[in-house]
């Protein structure tokens, strides 16, 4: 199968499931070879082309190592790199959120993120020999929530503020040593994934579904494979001019004014 | 009047650099400074020197059992808490290559958990009215201008500061949803003058000393002095900037500009 990112391989965390098996599907059918890791494998991990699921726990270097060498022998060369795993840690704020919230939230959103950039810079700088140069692509998830204050739990939203800048540096540092790596931090809304289970079970699927989705000012939801295009294109060379930069799929959030009343609680 | 009359200021980092600089200024404008610190020489030297209207605690930002114990240690001794800076902080220097996980994480623990349990912990005593006056405060956080933009050799202190930024505004939205009166933002500071970048000083980059390499990322100039800090500082914490919550204040010479 030929396509635009034939011959690449790809590594998408997370990627059992929401965002992460949206840009899986998506990559897969522009031509690379998915390395879907995650904890356990999805039920929608069913993918064309070529690739594999492997069990991976970001927030273990140990995991992050065993993962590359796993990719290089088998594949020879990364990359793209799509950070994608994150949790929410329920719902604190910054009364109620504990010391061990906000550490496990940084371990996976913060720590996770930041071994996935240093792990996938190890592995493009380490094409197989007679192979063609890696044009390399991270593309780290942040959150809206990395942007504005009221879009997510305490922990989350600092977790999400530092992926956001964390990729700044590694794009200026691989800038710097003329590696052709990009970085780059995708900034979604509301996304209709497995991080809202609470909400879903507290209100139901469709109700809860509308009611985040009346908080955009383009009235919906978006769908992870929205999400999922976005980072196709930042994953590809159609962007090729882009690093450090915050690329928002927000339906409108945070480009304008915000009802307070909007904030309160189904 | 004194802009800061009465008002009781917990300052992590109140040793030296920003925090001692705003140390003096709180004390000389009416208000009581608790400096906190790890540095005990220094913070009780500080204090001694600034007299009756300061008090120093040890501080270790990361422990939460040392944040409750310098919060009731404020109150028991100046009665109150009205206004709380979290200076504390560490630089280093390293790129997502030489940095290690645990520097990534020791790294954010002081500077962004250790800014989360300051703004957990005062908000307690903040709320509280106290002595008839209805309760409230100014949290002010220290980020930097490295919260604002990345910088290839300071990949681990540019993601700890990037999290004070948003931090902040959580802070901010959820005490302005719970009517506590308290407001939180954060300082976005250029590179000042303080024993933080000493050590940068005497790092010569290419034909230029470590300051001019520094001073040449400023359209003014020149490094900033802590006081020039302070003096924002004190403006966020005093009731002149009773409508400003979880905004950012940059103060670096122009260098985002």
């Amino acid at each position: 199968m030929s396509g635009e990112l034939s011959g690449r391989v790809a590594i998408v965390t997370g990627g059992a499931s929401g965002i992460g098996a949206a840009s899986a599907v998506l990559l897969a059918a522009a031509g690379a070879t998915v390395i879907v890791a995650d904890l356990q494998e999805g039920p929608n991990a069913k993918r064309d082309g070529p690739g594999r699921f492997v069990a991976h726990d970001v927030t273990s270097e140990e995991s992050w190592k065993t993962l590359l060498a796993d990719v290089l022998k088998r594949d020879g060369r990364l990359d793209i790199m799509v950070n994608n795993a994150g949790i929410s840690g329920g719902s604190g704020t910054i009364e109620t959120t504990t010391v061990e919230t906000w550490q496990k939230v940084q371990a996976v959103d913060s720590e996770g993120v930041f071994l996935g950039c240093k792990y996938a810079i190890e592995g493009m700088k380490k094409t197989g020999p007679g192979k063609p140069a890696v044009k390399g692509s991270i593309v780290n998830i942040s959150s809206i929530a990395g942007l504005i204050g009221s879009a997510g739990p305490t922990a989350y939203t600092a977790a999400k503020g530092a992926v956001r800048l964390l990729s700044k540096s590694v794009a200026l540092h691989c800038a710097e040593q003329k590696y052709d790596i990009r970085c780059n931090s995708v900034h979604p809304g509301g996304v209709d994934t497995a991080i809202f289970n609470p909400l879903w079970q507290m209100v139901g699927h469709a109700q809860g579904k509308a009611f985040i989705g009346a908080r955009h000012p383009i009235g919906r939801m978006s769908e992870a494979s929205e999400l999922g295009e976005v980072i196709l294109f930042l994953a590809s060379d159609r962007s090729s001019f882009m690093t450090g930069a915050e690329i928002v799929a927000d339906g409108g959030i945070t480009s304008g004014l915000m009802r307070r009343s909007l904030l309160a609680p189904p | 009047m004194p802009r800061l009359e009465d008002k009781v200021v917990l300052i992590s980092g109140g040793a030296s650099g920003i925090g001692a600089a705003t140390a003096r200024l709180v004390v000389r404008e009416g208000g009581k400074a608790v400096l906190a610190d790890r540095d005990e020489a220094k913070g009780r030297a500080l204090a001694a020197e600034l007299g009756a209207a300061a008090h120093f605690v040890p501080l270790d930002v990361t422990q939460e059992a040392d944040w409750q114990a310098a919060v009731e240690a404020t109150v028991a001794t100046f009665g109150g808490l009205h206004g709380l800076l979290n200076a504390a902080g560490v630089g280093v220097r390293s790129s997502i290559e030489d940095c290690s996980l645990e520097e990534y994480r020791r790294v954010n623990d002081i500077n962004s958990l250790g800014t989360f349990l300051g703004c957990k912990s005062a908000i307690g005593a903040m709320k509280a009215p106290v002595g008839g006056s209805v309760g409230g405060g100014s949290i002010v956080n220290i980020s930097s201008v490295l919260g604002l933009r990345g910088a290839a050799h300071a990949m681990a202190y540019s993601a700890s500061k990037g999290a004070v930024r948003t931090l902040t505004k959580n802070v901010a939205l959820h005490c302005a949803q719970m009517k506590y009166n308290i407001r939180c933002n954060s300082v976005h500071p250029g590179y000042i003058d303080t024993p933080m970048i000493a050590p940068r000083l005497e790092q010569n980059a290419g034909n230029m000393s470590g300051r001019q390499a520094l001073e040449e990322l400023h359209p003014l100039g020149r490094l900033g002095r802590a006081d020039e800090v302070a003096n924002m500082i004190l403006f966020l914490l005093s009731d002149e900037s009773t409508f400003s919550t979880g905004s950012e204040f940059v103060c670096d010479g122009g260098l985002t500009a």
